[in-house]
């Protein structure tokens, strides 16, 4: 019974996700409209076979800036998570493989980033580094690396006791041979679960930096912007802020989905269990 | 497992919030009797110094409030006396004798006297004067001192806007004693003192126990600083603030006029709106670029999609509520054809960009997103970089480093910064200055109206920068407040004679 609830997970948040990919893919060769195109004479329209969700305050249709919009979204999203994971994984697996006084400088040092809130982190290094896309890349990236260093060490350390790792280490092997044959295989899954969460906290921190306007600038559009701008029309057109909302929302639930899936299908722990 | 519901929950809570902040009717504060004012403003002052800053923020915190001229301009546009309580003019026009107030103290304890009206005016006109007006002071050739209480001022040439002019915040009275640290700790005449800033957020004025006027009702002033239209919005509705005379989201302003809590009004400023253009930068030194860029906008669909409709389109660098005003608005009708070809002409090949800075008021933001868009139409790609209020101050109005900027102009009347030698958009006329001169120098009033006509179409001839629009007073405040002035003839926030109705 359970399994069956998991599977539907593991299809609905995959299937969630593609379609957020293929509409990010559809908005670079098509859009409805130009998504900066504004049209003065329909400004604030409601939905309609025109514009299925409306027009802003520009009358620019806001279907198409949604689209736009996610591939903003899922561009700082994945190269925020790259950041992340290209520095965060190797780094964690060096201390697990080193120990000892790297080990611990490297966790202290998570420790230490771990101790300030992630989006505040991001908030003040766009806001030192001046608004737009790439920086809020990096600063979404550079919060995710203390994550990924931890989770890789964590998996690595249970994986570098294993009988198969000593044997290799007796035949000779050096430890980053060790590591990038035998322990990152191994924990592969969890890195690929952990990839897919810090996905999906990286949209909602990039809506959150876009919202208060530190990450895409325009008029490229961005969700967390829309979003900021239906604000004050929300008497007028509350459904200008229900959109971008939703496909925030949907995106999120999509990646949680698709990880919880992930999981429960890679993890051997639990598949022995079940 | 728990991260991940953060991440949704997160996820949700941003659009939900979004709801919230602009939908929650929160009760606005109703204390009984209430002698304090919040009121709301875009932007932060760089300092509070009126004479050394040509930042209208700075006047809209002390103007009236803490620094007073001799005279004053009132909420009609009207001179009225300040410290001077009467004044004589000679039949050649050239002496004006002013007699001032007696006993009137600045909020350091020194004396308010003859001696600080020659040194006020003495620093505003000397050569290393940083006052921003230095065109104010310029006809002043001398200034005496008979007695304590009278002086008279000479002027090189009849001025027929003197007493006018010595009514803007630039010309306040300031005392030798505290002149050189007014930047942060401004002392003035007026009947409010300087208590507190902090900075990034509020300035706190308290009452002035020993003005020499009628004591102002209010004991203390709040100026707090919200640039964004949400925040704003957000603010004045939940209550703390309680009055924003020139708010950023006319957007949001039929859902006050429904609120029997706030109330709206709608007057006029003497901003005038512009896209401002470096005239020394290619490809802005072509005339024929400068009116492209002119045809290429639509003013009025402008106003209505920044603006929400408020604000009258303008021609030339005056506003429809000045005197001698003429509706320029047709010179360059709204024409993207023409400005393609005039473009073409001109040599600037479709797909050349523009950056224009954006500073945080919204009709700049906002402005800049539509502009990019409707020259876009005509084959100009742009790009909009917004920048901080300080940064615009330093890097666009001090270094002129930029290529486009939308700013507004509030000061009033100001058709002199075309004929200055250094000003931040680098334009030069012979014929213009030459024009000014002669306006400067008449003194027949219908002369001088004429003439300011003049000035207005040669402007609109060369068109130096892309005339936009004179900007609405679009101002939200408590229902129970009065005293408020609905037109800014003077960029300001008196709030001198508010109070709240029980």
């Amino acid at each position: 019974m359970s399994s069956i609830w998991r599977s539907r997970n593991l299809i609905a948040g995959a299937a969630l996700s593609l379609a957020m990919l293929a509409v990010a893919l559809l908005s670079l060769i098509w859009t409805p409209y130009p998504p900066t195109g504004m049209d003065f004479l329909h400004r604030l329209a409601p939905p309609s076979a025109v514009h299925p969700f409306g027009t802003d305050s520009f009358g620019r249709d806001v279907l198409s800036m949604i689209m736009t919009g996610a591939q903003s979204s899922l561009t700082v999203a994945l190269i925020a998570v790259a950041v992340g994971a290209g520095i965060g994984v190797p780094l964690g697996a060096l201390a697990a493989s080193r120990g000892g006084l790297l080990d611990d400088v490297v966790m202290r040092g998570c420790d230490l980033a771990f101790a300030f809130p992630a989006l505040l982190t991001a908030v003040m290094i766009t806001a030192l580094a001046g608004p737009g896309a790439v920086n809020a890349m990096l600063a979404i990236g550079i919060f995710n690396i203390p994550v990924f260093a931890r989770v890789t060490r964590g998996a690595a350390r249970g994986v570098l006791v294993r009988e198969f790792v000593l044997a290799a280490r007796t035949a000779g092997r050096s430890d980053t041979a060790i590591v990038l044959i035998h322990v990152l295989p191994n924990i592969a899954a969890v890195l690929m679960v952990q990839a897919t969460i810090q996905f999906a906290l990286a949209i909602v921190a990039d809506a959150g930096l876009s919202y208060v306007g530190l990450g895409v600038q325009p008029p490229q559009p961005s969700w967390g912007r829309m979003l900021n701008e239906a604000q004050t029309f929300i008497w007028r057109a509350p459904l200008l802020a229900v959109f971008p909302g939703l496909a925030i929302t949907l995106a999120v639930l999509g990646l949680n989905l698709l990880g919880d899936g992930m999981q429960d299908l890679l993890d051997p722990r639990l598949r022995r269990a079940r | 497992m728990n991260r991940r519901i953060a991440a949704l929950a997160a996820g949700a809570l941003l659009a939900a919030g979004t709801a919230l902040a602009a939908g929650t009717a929160l009760a606005a504060g109703t204390d009984a009797a209430k002698d304090s004012l919040t009121l709301g403003m875009v932007l932060e002052p760089p300092h509070l110094d009126p004479t050394a800053g040509a930042a209208s923020a700075i006047r809209e915190v002390t103007y009236a409030n803490i620094y007073e001229g001799l005279t004053r301009i009132d909420h009609d546009g009207q001179v009225r006396p300040g410290l001077a309580e009467s004044w004589s003019i000679s039949t050649d026009g050239l002496t004006y004798t002013f007699k001032l107030v007696g006993g009137v103290k600045f909020h350091d304890g020194s004396p308010f006297n003859c001696d600080v009206v020659k040194f006020s005016y003495g620093r505003a006109t000397a050569p290393d004067s940083v006052n921003a007006q230095k065109q104010l002071f310029e006809p002043i050739a001398d200034v005496s001192c008979p007695d304590q209480y009278t002086a008279v001022v000479k002027l090189k040439r009849p001025t027929a806007l003197f007493l006018f002019d010595m009514g803007w915040g630039d010309a306040v009275m300031v005392s030798p004693k505290s002149a050189a640290t007014n930047k942060t700790d401004p002392v003035g005449t007026g009947p409010f003192r300087f208590k507190q800033w902090v900075h990034g957020d509020r300035v706190v004025l308290e009452r002035n126990p020993d003005y020499w006027g009628a004591a102002p009702k209010l004991k203390t002033v709040t100026f707090k600083f919200v640039a964004d239209p949400s925040a704003a919005t957000a603010a004045v509705l939940a209550g703390d603030i309680d009055a924003f005379p020139l708010f950023p989201a006319p957007e949001a302003i039929d859902q006050f006029k429904a609120d029997p809590r706030f109330k709206v009004v709608i007057g006029t400023t003497e901003g005038k709106t512009i896209v401002a253009l470096n005239n020394t930068r290619k490809p802005f030194d072509d005339v024929r670029v400068r009116r492209a860029l002119t045809y290429a906008i639509d003013r009025s669909a402008l106003i209505d999609a920044a603006m929400s409709g408020y604000g009258k389109p303008i021609g030339s660098h005056y506003v429809p509520t000045d005197p001698g005003y003429v509706d320029l608005t047709g010179t360059y009708p709204y024409d993207p054809e023409k400005a393609k070809q005039l473009l073409k002409d001109a040599g600037v090949a479709p797909g050349t960009e523009i950056t224009i800075m954006l500073p945080p008021p919204s009709y700049a933001r906002r402005g800049g997103e539509v502009i990019a868009a409707m020259w876009e139409k005509v084959g100009i790609k742009t790009k909009l970089v917004p920048i901080e209020w300080a940064q615009w101050l330093d890097q666009v109005f001090m270094r002129t480093d930029y290529q486009a900027t939308i700013i507004s102009h509030t000061e009033a009347r100001d058709l002199d910064i075309y004929a200055r030698d250094k000003y931040y958009f680098n334009y030069h006329s012979d014929a213009y200055r030459a024009l000014y001169e002669k306006f400067v120098q008449t003194v027949d009033a219908k002369a001088q109206l004429e003439l300011v006509g003049e000035l207005q179409k040669k402007l609109a001839e060369d068109e130096p920068n892309v005339f936009l629009f004179a900007l609405a007073k679009v101002g939200v405040a408590n229902a129970k407040l009065r005293g408020l002035w609905e037109n800014d003839p003077v960029p300001a926030n008196d709030v001198t004679g508010v109070s709240w109705a029980e």
